[in-house]
């Protein structure tokens, strides 16, 4: 494998992706392949239809929102480093990384936050920065089995919402949603062991 | 009932020890007695179970007295108070009966009392939890016991090449590799009973005790494995017998796995179908799943991985399938089963061991076997660790590490097997034998007793026990996805992927082909949450009784009281939360009176039954409303008839009502205010109460109460109409639907005309003057009859505040057409729901 540096090297702005994604060039060069795969006709980005001919993808109930959090701001393309940007969520946390991390940076991708921030952006769907009853609704919708009827269905969606609604504006903002999930191991929860 | 069914079927043998022989003693008397006997001495016939039941009855003893102290349970782990307790026993029995008796047979321990406790810990053990450490749980269950097994095996070989065991301890390179087999398999039984004390955080829970529960395979086939090369003899084992070894390993392993699956799948399947014979399901739990385990047996499997795949994997179906009170049951059951088991096993340990004629001591070897299996084991798990840790997404750290290695008992499995061996094959039995007893004690009570400071000294990570809420359940569901669809992207097939991948096969034709359809339907774990809580809610909201109902009523922003009220003073609230006691209340209330004759008229109109129901009704609104009395009565829940219940409490609490009311009165007086009208019976000699102006506020909330009753929804009432409505065993759902209809055809014209109802307090004045109602409205007398009928009973608080528990109950049995009932109204779908939902179950 002495020529996975020479490959890794091929991948363009190879340094900087791997500055802001913390990936490590083996992982860069799996997900580079990987991306070249997606990419159908050779088109040096990838399209929405690309992620949703991935099968798995398409019996995933939140896989449509899944890949448009690949796209943000509606854009139709997908380069490499935003698709490794959108990955790099996922990396595990290395323990060493907080200590020596400057605090003049900005917080890596796959901090606690910025973890929990990608799976809230995927019920925010209108980016208002909250999770309003009628966008837990629709998850709601998504998750549980088409067996529950609609009324059961918002009231349950009442119920998470009046839990973690603290402000009592009948939404939940992004610091409630963390609240709500304060004892649960995110870091590892939002994981994935490959994505060192 | 199936309680004490099923330890009988294990009873006869379990502790009988030394009197090994079952129920046919031979002992009945064979010669008739010369004449009548008035009195027989039968102590024969009854002996063998007597005693089971004696020894038991002494361990259950022997726990409730150390529990008696907290200082001392929290110090000590309550094996070693067992394996004492058991020490002093035996002494005992030495002492009195000049031989040791009543000890640990094999035979007894695996084939009754560790099954218990293996079934339990399988089916409740965390299944999500287990899957995620089921590469560090199988590395440590197989490469660590072979490890372990061989290191300490040899290491004891060359301790005696070095001529540090004395030349009387006669065993070769092959014994010692047989002792250190059975020696160094954790126990499942010594750590559950350490651990669960300990409360350690749950992944190194599961990865020590997943490691005990898979080891059994690997322990077993080493067993069985170096015991026949034993009894062949060294130099007749060929090459193919090693390979055969191995080979064994998978057979054993899987094979056990196999039949547990089997069984599992079995065992759902069979309670789809059980839902006309309620009775039987928990029994089906424990029947297929010691079948399991006896076919894993029978087979030379191991059973103990039977049983735990069956717990496994049986668990979802079987209590999606089963009603909530066999849960219950099979809880409880298997607790108390388990419990009892591990009790007698310690117990029978401590017994054991005070018979020196097993005992052989050899300083050299119990020293040295002490050492080794604890340095091999720490060795061994630093060593796995290190190459886990490259593999595990959390890795494990140092203090984990410390407390895997020092968490590795041994127990009663170690004993059960050394006790096994052939002193003819292997002529330092009884070398092993003391060596094996010294360790198990060992472990359990240094190592027992250590661990704990240990563990805080060490500050571990421990368990934090945080109720589930929706927020996370759902989130965590979403993190599921999302990381499934992750991998997807990152065309990684890992462990995310394939769970996703299992869970929607299971969804597809699993649940579908194991779950009773009603079943399937509601099965979702977002739904389970929301109806756990809400099924919590419930209880603690009955538990506190309707003191707290106002308070809630101002929390809870779907209570319905708040929706239906248009002041918000809490006075108000009150009143509005008093006022629908009150109109229960008065009905009693005029009941009581039971002069009218009218009323008993109307009363044996509705006899049979019919009134019961409403009755119920009557009583479940009230407790909420008003303060309903502290639930020290739940237990009549327990009573199967719900009709029985509701006779025998109301003649019990017919006198206590008297007091209640006054309660009722004196507390929220807003209720007395409300209930004038019917009190006229109670208070027919004292006047003042009904001129009092308080009469004016509460009839139009009496005509508010009643009209959404009527109708079966409207947004103020609703948990009261909920509940009319819907809360029915099934067995009284005829007779309910034909009250129902004569309710309403007799009773309903009261209540539909508010006008009438608001009227009521002055006429009521009237009738208590006059002394008879027969100036009321025709259509009237029936809400008055209703409720005499009833106050006949002297309804109970105490009776409807068990109701509400009761109803839980009871819908499982319901059919499911709740629904239909169900109020629309988004404010107060909270309440609704939590009361209607039931009845899918």
């Amino acid at each position: 494998m002495g020529s996975r540096s020479s490959h890794a090297a091929r991948i363009p702005d190879v340094d900087s992706i791997q500055r802001e994604t913390g990936f490590s060039q083996a992982s860069l060069l799996r997900l580079y392949h990987r991306f070249r795969a997606l990419d159908r006709n050779k088109k040096g980005y990838l399209s929405r239809v690309d992620l949703q001919e991935i099968g798995a993808l398409a019996v995933n109930p939140l896989g449509d929102r899944i890949i448009d959090s690949f796209f943000p701001d509606g854009s139709l393309q997908l380069d490499f480093p935003g698709f490794v940007r959108v990955l790099a969520h996922f990396r595990p946390v290395d323990v060493e990384d907080h200590g020596n991390r400057d605090p003049q940076e900005p917080e890596p991708l796959n901090s606690r936050m910025n973890k929990l921030r990608f799976a809230f952006q995927l019920y925010d769907l209108d980016r208002d920065g909250k999770i309003s009853r009628h966008e837990m609704l629709q998850v709601l919708r998504l998750m549980v089995g088409v067996q529950v009827t609609e009324e059961q269905l918002e009231s349950i969606a009442d119920r998470t919402v009046q839990e973690a609604d603290e402000d009592g504006d009948g939404a939940v903002s992004f610091l409630e949603f963390t609240k709500s999930l304060e004892k649960m191991n995110i870091e590892q929860k939002m994981s994935i062991r490959i994505l060192k | 009932m199936l309680r004490a069914a099923l330890p009988l079927l294990w009873l006869p043998l379990a502790g009988a020890g030394a009197t090994e022989e079952p129920t046919q003693e031979p002992g009945s008397p064979g010669e008739p007695p010369p004449g009548l006997a008035l009195f027989r001495w039968q102590w024969h016939e009854v002996e063998a179970p007597y005693l089971v039941a004696l020894w038991i009855l002494v361990a259950s003893l022997a726990k409730i007295v150390f529990h008696l102290s907290r200082k001392v349970t929290s110090l000590v782990p309550e094996s070693c108070l067992l394996i004492l307790l058991g020490l002093v026993l035996g002494g005992i029995v030495l002492a009195v009966a000049k031989k040791a008796e009543y000890q640990l047979e094999p035979g007894t321990f695996f084939l009754f009392l560790l099954p218990p406790i293996v079934l339990d810990s399988g089916y409740f053990m965390p299944s999500r939890l287990f899957f995620d450490n089921l590469g560090a749980i199988l590395t440590y269950a197989v490469v660590g016991t072979l490890w372990n097994a061989f290191t300490t095996g040899a290491a004891l070989w060359g301790l005696q090449q070095a001529g540090l065991v004395a030349p009387r301890v006669q065993a070769g390179l092959l014994d010692f590799l047989l002792f250190g087999s059975l020696i160094s398999a954790v126990d499942p039984v010594a750590v559950l009973a350490v651990f669960e004390e300990v409360h350690v955080n749950e992944t190194l829970f599961i990865i020590v005790f997943g490691e005990s529960l898979l080891n059994d395979a690997v322990t077993v086939v080493l067993y069985k494995v170096c015991n026949s090369f034993v009894e062949m003899g060294s130099a007749n084992v060929q090459a193919t017998d090693y390979l055969k070894g191995v080979a064994s390993l998978f057979v054993v392993s899987l094979g056990g796995a196999a039949v547990g699956l089997v069984f599992a799948f079995l065992l759902a399947l069979t309670t789809r179908f059980t839902k006309r014979v309620r009775i039987i399901e928990p029994l089906l739990v424990f029947l297929l799943a010691y079948a399991a385990y006896l076919t894993a047996e029978m087979a030379s499997l191991s059973a103990i991985l039977a049983v735990t795949m069956c717990g496994l994997g049986c668990k979802k179906y079987v209590e999606a399938n089963i009603s909530h009170k066999s849960r219950t049951a099979v809880k409880y059951t298997m607790k108390t089963l388990a419990s009892c088991a591990e009790t007698i096993i310690f117990m029978l340990l401590g017994i054991s061991a005070v018979d020196s004629s097993k005992w052989a001591w050899d300083s050299g070897l119990v020293l040295g076997t002490l050492f080794f299996i604890l340095f091999f084991r720490a060795l061994g798990v630093v060593l796995q660790t290190w190459v886990l840790n490259q593999f595990r997404l959390v890795p494990l750290d140092k203090i984990d590490q410390v407390v895997m290695s020092y968490g590795g008992l041994r127990g009663a499995v170690a004993f059960a097997l050394v006790i096994l061996l052939d002193r003819t094959k292997i002529p330092a039995k009884d070398y092993f034998v003391a060596t094996t007893i010294v360790v198990v004690f060992f472990t359990v009570i240094v190592q027992g007793l250590t661990i704990k400071p240990l563990v805080k000294w060490l500050k571990v990570k421990r368990s934090e026990h945080h109720k589930p809420t929706l927020n996370q359940e759902l989130h965590e569901h979403t993190f599921d996805h999302i990381l499934a669809a992750v991998e997807d992207v990152v065309g990684h097939h890992g462990y995310h992927y394939w769970r996703d991948r299992w869970e929607q096969f299971d969804k597809k034709y699993l649940s579908q082909l194991l779950m009773r359809r009603s079943a399937y339907r509601i099965r979702d774990q977002i739904w389970d949450v929301y109806y756990r809580l809400n099924i919590r809610d419930a209880i603690s909201f009955v538990d506190q009784g309707g003191h707290v109902l106002s308070s809630t009523g101002l929390t809870l922003p779907s209570m319905p009281s708040r929706n239906s009220v248009a002041e918000t003073s809490v006075t108000n609230l009150l009143r509005e939360s008093g006022s629908g006691a009150c109109l229960d209340l008065q009905v009693i209330d005029t009941v009581r009176s039971g002069r009218d004759r009218e009323d008993a008229v109307m009363h044996h109109l509705l006899c049979g039954g019919l009134y019961k129901p409403r009755y119920r009704k009557d009583g479940m609104a009230n407790t909420e409303a008003t303060n309903g009395k502290p639930p020290r009565d739940l237990g009549f829940q327990d009573t199967a008839a719900v009709i029985l219940t509701v006779e025998s409490e109301e003649e019990e609490d017919s006198d206590s009502s008297e007091t209640e009311k006054e309660d009722d009165e004196g507390i929220i007086f807003v209720a007395r205010a409300t209930s004038e009208v019917l009190q006229e019976g109670k208070v027919s000699g004292s006047l003042e109460v009904c001129p009092s102006p308080r009469i004016i506020p509460p009839s139009p909330t009496c005509a508010e109460k009643e009209l959404p009753w009527k109708s079966g929804q409207g947004d103020l009432a609703v948990y009261v109409s909920s509940e009319t409505t819907k809360i029915v065993p099934v067995d009284m759902q005829t007779g309910w639907n034909q009250s129902i209809s004569s309710l309403e055809s007799l009773a309903s014209p009261p209540c539909t005309q508010a006008p009438p109802m608001t009227r009521l307090p002055p006429r009521s004045l009237v009738t208590e003057e006059s002394q008879a109602p027969l100036n009321l409205p025709s259509d009237l007398r029936p809400s008055f009859a209703f409720p005499t009928s009833l106050a006949k009973a002297g309804r109970s608080h105490s009776e409807s505040s068990a109701d509400i528990p009761q109803q839980q109950e009871l819908q499982p049995l319901m059919g499911h057409e709740d629904h239909t009932h169900l109020s629309p109204g988004t404010a107060n779908s909270h309440w609704c729901i939590q009361f209607n939902r039931g009845g899918r179950l």
